[in-house]
């Protein structure tokens, strides 16, 4: 196909038949303002108005970013009427808008602000609503907080619960300047089925939707004398957390990580790489177990509590398909306030067990009733990758030019297998390497795995595993590509044995947790950063020729699958359904219009 | 076929039920009935007839006698003297407010006469419950021709030919649309109908599918046939019951008759049609926004391109068509576009339906041809304005529209020259205003409806709107500021040039339109805290004329405040600061000295 011809501000430039004018203007060399549109998540609705410009010949302003090109398109974007029409957009979203930029969470790092800026509005001629904030905020989710009073209707959300999780947990109600966006019937978010997983927070360009915070309860903790304050961070915390102090994505601060923990106050820093590989050794056992005892296949990971609570509403039939075991961060939540106080000489009810994910379900799971056979709540706070640079950024510390520092024991060691476990693939990877060496009694010939890496929704692999046969696996990311495979599952054509779930795009180098923006650019470099770890920094790369877990398993719970580790490191799951749970207060809500 | 001699129309219109239409027709079925000529007399349900001033409408035929204001107790008296003696009824007659002299035939009042039905062609003639009525007045043979004789190209074509643009409001040329449609490639493509006709008191495709809906499908087949389209959907708001049961009826008779379904006619052409029920909202008027309904997702448009032609319902091609629009369509085929083209003005050709209502004599639809100047249409058809009051304006367009005051009333009707005097046709909204009219109240009359339905997705419509409002009710109330009017401008430029869709993009024109022709209205309530119609109460004072107030105290009395005060027999006076215009004085005095100002 031939390229077209087009003029931005008289620069000339040739583009393929298809491309919108914001793209065509980017090769210009011109960045229009845009605020709803997010190419990330393919959210085009041309509903803000702020990306609008002139087209030679078009009757009014069109949307840029959604709007394509034709041959000899002549487009003008800083003409008075351009302006003028951007710069009323923006004042309009500003008066409908809480002047609280210096107390909201998103203050920096809002493209609200941003785009107020790039426009110059300098005044607010409209008088501001009385906000109401009580009716705005809903903090009924352990995971994540709405505040409907700085919604700009921008509707990314929206689009990322519908398309991409297929969940639509958040819908808009009402016309006009009554739009809400909320769940069914105005519910509070945890009556609903939420997956918890985040992709709205990290859609949402401005500070309506936010990770519920916990800092203020670590804090308190790290205060107290009386408490042994430890800390796990998950492979993905590292591999992005530079990020929230300027460094480029994809750098891993290991080092660093470790040494401002320890700064901030933790007693013990150890490492969820360490439970990554001990969840190998459990979860490859029970896959072997299941494929020679007729089991229930395929079985599904379950390291992802987004993923696990999606599966509980919409598959609640299939949960059975789950594997038992618990996710890396909930292994050593049972282990921290057993096994280590044990090795330590501690008294576990002074443990404060903290973790720092790249997640906002883990707050959700932690809190999860099942999840405390340790005889205390196995995790007690859990902070995501931005919370935790929050507390760095609060102590001063500065966090680009910290010596690097290494973790303790005896929950420190990791292979590579286990670093891998932040990226989309990475467990499957992980299990296969593992279970292989177990059948076979031989490392793979390449540990490289590379069918189930990379960003495709859907990644399949079939491999000859000894006398196991051919083993089909899949990998699924994203809860709308994760509902393909259930569906197969329903039908009963699935042709796996195992699959991995992340409900996360991208898995947990993405998650609802992590820094925000997130592209699919700064996906692939974060990733980059985990398998570098694992191919080239870490001596072992695979979860069973970890030292500690076998120290783990000779001193504590014996063997893979044995009484303890049912004990400690097994789950159960809870069918949730679809019924939205109305309270009273609900009742009175459901129907009517704020 | 039974032949009848005589065939009494009764209005079936809804204006005509609502008063009672029904009881009349029964009653005068039993009367038939009771006087032994049930095989002579045919009493008939007929359509909207238009009239609605008039109303209920009854016309008996052959001759074509048209009975007004008719009632339940003027039925024995009717069939008695003029089916039975062959004697008219004179004083059920139509006079004209001028003359003495009834007019008895309906060709010959005024109202009736200068107009020109093509979309109306069937109004008031037959039951538009029974296909075989349609049929005997060529119906489906436009169909016939289109399907048998012609190439879907040659369909496009004619309609080319015939000039014809979209009757909801867009004006775009209905013969190009269709040929974007026909040329685009698909397997499945759809054709639909938009019926949702939702601006405040239009009228015009009710009364179509009301009293013709066999003219709509007729139009949809043509069309269908024309794109290659496989199925089609009539979008109808579900606040016109009596439509959708019409249309309901109409479609299940043509598929009995084969004219739907599969291969029509033997042409091997198959379309079958289904209807979809609005729930409520203006903005699924809206062409994508009517789509996202239909496929059952919330009625919000969609931004363009792509073009529904291209990827219109369930991202196929699509051609979406106004009621009226069809309504034109099987005429044009039988008679070819060159018969159509040569009604009208060079770029608006053929006719247009009104629904011409407010402060005029004769309020009712109407159908002129294009080039009519609106004065004709409000003085002559309409007869005037009632009371003895003054023209001040004619709303054209709806809340989409703008004014047309005195100095533009010659404006003839046609897209672009309305567009010249700061209005748009629209969908046929005519609402004529006399001089107790407060234009900056109409004004925001017209924005709380927008602002009311609009769907939300975009800042300017969404924002815009609201500020607007804001404004122009700061205005009303005696709160305006100098900047306000500017600020309304610029407001409504930016709105214009950048909402997303048709709503928002025509949202600010009454508020234009009445600031080109009516500034100094918005001034004298800025600056004056006055409005000049009389209407806007925060701005009106209620002052007692001291010439004609003879002190009998009875207003003191019954006001609620006690802020008249005054000696008997001496003018009372009205403390301002303490009234609360709520009129009772006014009610209450017998002298005429109390007015509103």
């Amino acid at each position: 196909m031939s390229l077209l011809n087009v003029t931005i501000d008289n620069v000339k430039v040739q583009v393929e038949p298809g491309t919108t004018i914001l793209d065509a203007a980017k090769k210009a060399g011109i960045k229009i303002p845009t605020l709803c549109y997010s190419g990330d998540i393919d959210h085009k609705p041309g509903a803000c108005r702020v990306c609008v410009c002139e087209v030679e010949g078009a009757r009014s302003l069109v949307a840029s970013c959604v709007y394509p090109v034709n041959e000899g398109m002549v487009v003008k974007t800083t003409t008075e009427r351009v302006r003028k029409a951007r710069k009323l957009n923006v004042e309009l979203l500003l008066a409908n808008h809480p002047t609280e930029c210096n107390l909201c969470v998103r203050s920096g790092n809002c493209e609200l602000q941003k785009v107020a800026e790039q426009v110059g509005v300098r005044e607010v001629r409209f008088p501001y609503p009385d906000f109401n904030r009580e009716e705005c905020l809903d903090t009924s989710s352990p995971s994540i907080v709405r505040d409907t009073s700085k919604c700009i209707k921008c509707y990314r959300c929206v689009t990322v619960c519908e398309n991409i999780q297929t969940v639509n947990a958040l819908q808009p109600s009402f016309r006009g300047d009554k739009v809400k966006i909320a769940p069914a019937f105005g519910s509070p978010l945890n009556n609903v089925a939420c997956a918890m997983c985040g992709q709205c927070v990290m859609a949402c360009p401005v500070g309506a939707l936010y990770e519920k915070d916990y800092v203020g309860d670590v804090w308190k903790a790290l205060a107290d004398p009386t408490k042994h304050v430890i800390v796990q961070e998950a492979p993905a915390v590292r591999a992005a957390l530079g990020e929230e102090f300027g460094m480029a994505p994809g750098t891993l601060v290991t080092g660093k990580m470790i040494a401002a923990l320890r700064r901030l106050g933790f007693d013990k820093v150890f490492d969820t790489n360490f439970t990554a590989d001990l969840t190998i050794m459990e979860e490859g056992n029970e896959l072997l177990k299941r494929v020679k005892e007729g089991g229930v296949l395929p079985m599904i990971t379950s390291c992802s509590p987004g993923w696990v609570k999606f599966c509980e509403h919409f598959y609640p039939e299939q949960s059975a398909h789950l594997s038992t075991c618990k996710s890396p961060q909930q292994m050593f939540g049972a282990l921290a306030k057993t096994y280590y106080p044990q090795t330590a000489g501690l008294d576990p009810k002074d443990i404060v067990s903290v973790s720092i994910m790249p997640c906002t379900a883990k707050k959700y799971e932690s809190q999860r009733p099942e999840m405390s056979d340790s005889g205390f709540q196995d995790v007690d706070y859990v902070l995501t990758t931005r919370e935790l640079a929050r507390m760095i950024k609060e102590a001063g510390i500065d966090f680009v030019n910290l010596p690097d520092e290494d973790y303790d024991n005896p929950m420190g060691e990791y292979t590579g297998a286990g670093t891998i476990f932040g990226a989309t693939g990475g467990v499957m990877e992980a299990a296969i390497r593992t279970v292989y060496a177990v059948v076979t009694g031989q490392n793979l010939p390449d540990l490289n795995v590379t069918p189930v890496r990379g960003l495709e929704g859907v990644k399949e692999a079939s491999l000859t595993i000894g006398d196991l046969g051919e083993v089909k696996v899949a990998v699924a990311h994203g809860l709308g590509n994760a509902r393909k495979l259930m569906e197969q599952i329903k039908e009963g054509t699935s042709p796996y044995q195992f699959i991995e779930v992340m409900a996360c795009p991208g898995g947990c180098v993405a998650g609802g947790g992590q820094p925000i923006p997130t592209t699919d650019e700064i996906r692939v470099l974060r990733a980059g950063a985990l398998y570098s770890d694992d191919a080239k920094v870490q001596a072992k790369r695979q979860s069973h020729e970890n030292e500690s877990v076998k120290k783990l398993y000779e001193t504590f719970l014996k063997e893979p699958l044995g009484h303890k580790s049912h004990e400690l490191l097994h789950t159960c799951y809870v069918c949730r359904g679809l019924d939205v749970l109305m309270d009273q207060d609900d009742k009175k809500k459901a129907g009517g219009s704020k | 076929m039974k032949v009848f001699r005589a065939h009494i129309l009764v209005c079936g219109g809804t204006g005509c039920k609502s008063m009672k239409g029904d009881e009349i027709r029964q009653a005068l079925i039993k009367e038939v009935a009771e006087k032994g000529l049930a095989d002579e007399v045919r009493v008939v349900d007929a359509g909207c007839m238009g009239y609605c001033a008039a109303g209920p409408v009854v016309v008996i035929y052959p001759e074509g006698t048209f009975y007004q204001k008719f009632q339940v107790s003027d039925v024995a008296e009717v069939i008695e003297e003029h089916i039975v003696k062959g004697r008219p009824v004179e004083r059920l007659m139509y006079v004209p407010p001028e003359g003495t002299a009834a007019i008895p035939h309906m060709k010959d009042i005024p109202f009736f006469g200068k107009q020109q039905l093509i979309a109306l062609k069937n109004r008031g003639l037959i039951d538009a419950e029974k296909i075989d009525e349609y049929i005997a007045r060529d119906g489906y043979q436009g169909a016939a021709k289109a399907l048998t004789e012609m190439s879907a190209v040659e369909v496009v074509n004619e309609m080319k030919k015939s000039g014809l643009r979209g009757r909801g409001g867009g004006g775009f040329p209905t013969g190009n649309k269709w040929d974007f449609c026909q040329k685009a490639e698909g397997d499945v493509k759809y054709i639909l109908c938009n019926a949702d006709e939702g601006d405040p008191g239009a009228f015009m495709d009710r009364s179509i599918l009301e009293a013709d809906p066999h003219a709509v499908l007729e139009g949809m087949i043509i069309a269908g046939y024309a794109i290659g389209a496989t199925k089609g959907y009539i979008y109808c708001r579900a606040e016109y019951p009596l439509a959708l049961r019409r249309l309901n009826v109409a479609i299940n008779q043509a598929r009995e008759y084969g004219l739907l379904g599969e291969n029509i006619l033997g042409s091997g052409y198959s379309l079958d049609i289904e209807i979809y029920q609005g729930a409520g909202a203006f903005v699924c008027g809206e062409e994508t926004a009517l789509m996202n309904s239909i496929e059952g997702k919330r009625g919000m448009p969609r931004p363009r391109p792509p073009f529904p032609a291209h990827k219109g319902l369930w991202q196929k091609p699509s051609v979406l068509n106004n009621v009226e629009t069809y309504a034109n369509v099987p005429q044009i085929m039988l008679n070819g576009g060159d018969w159509y083209a040569s009604i009208g003005t060079e770029r608006s050709k053929g006719t247009k339906v009104f629904a011409l209502t407010g402060d005029v004599k004769n309020v009712g639809l109407v159908e002129v041809p294009m080039g009519t100047p609106i004065r004709d249409i409000i003085f002559d058809i309409g007869g005037g304005i009632p009371n003895g009051k003054q023209f001040k304006a004619a709303q054209l367009g709806g809340p989409s529209g703008g004014c047309i005051p005195m100095s533009a009333v010659d404006t003839i009707i046609d897209y672009e020259e309305i567009i010249k005097v700061g209005a748009i046709m629209g969908s046929g909204g005519l609402i004529v205003m006399d001089e107790d009219t407060c234009m900056v109240d109409t004004a925001a009359f017209f924005m709380e409806f927008c602002q009311d339905e609009s769907c939300g997705k975009c800042t300017p419509c969404r924002e815009g709107t609201k500020r607007m409002l804001e404004i122009l009710r700061r205005i009303t109330k005696g709160q305006g500021r100098d900047g306000d009017i500017e600020l309304l401008e610029e407001l409504a430029y930016a709105i214009k040039d950048s909402a997303l869709c048709g709503l928002g993009q025509t949202a600010p024109n009454p508020v234009l339109s009445t600031l080109r022709y009516f500034r100094e209205e918005y001034e004298a309530h800025i600056y004056n805290k006055k409005c000049p119609a009389g209407i806007c109460k925060a701005l009106a004072q209620y002052t007692i004329d001291a010439a004609k107030c003879v002190g009998c105290t009875a207003c003191a009395r019954k006001c609620p405040q006690g802020c008249i005060s005054g000696e008997k027999k001496e003018p009372h006076v009205i403390d301002q600061s303490k009234c609360v215009k709520c009129g009772v004085c006014m009610d209450t005095c017998k002298f005429g000295a109390i007015a509103l100002g």
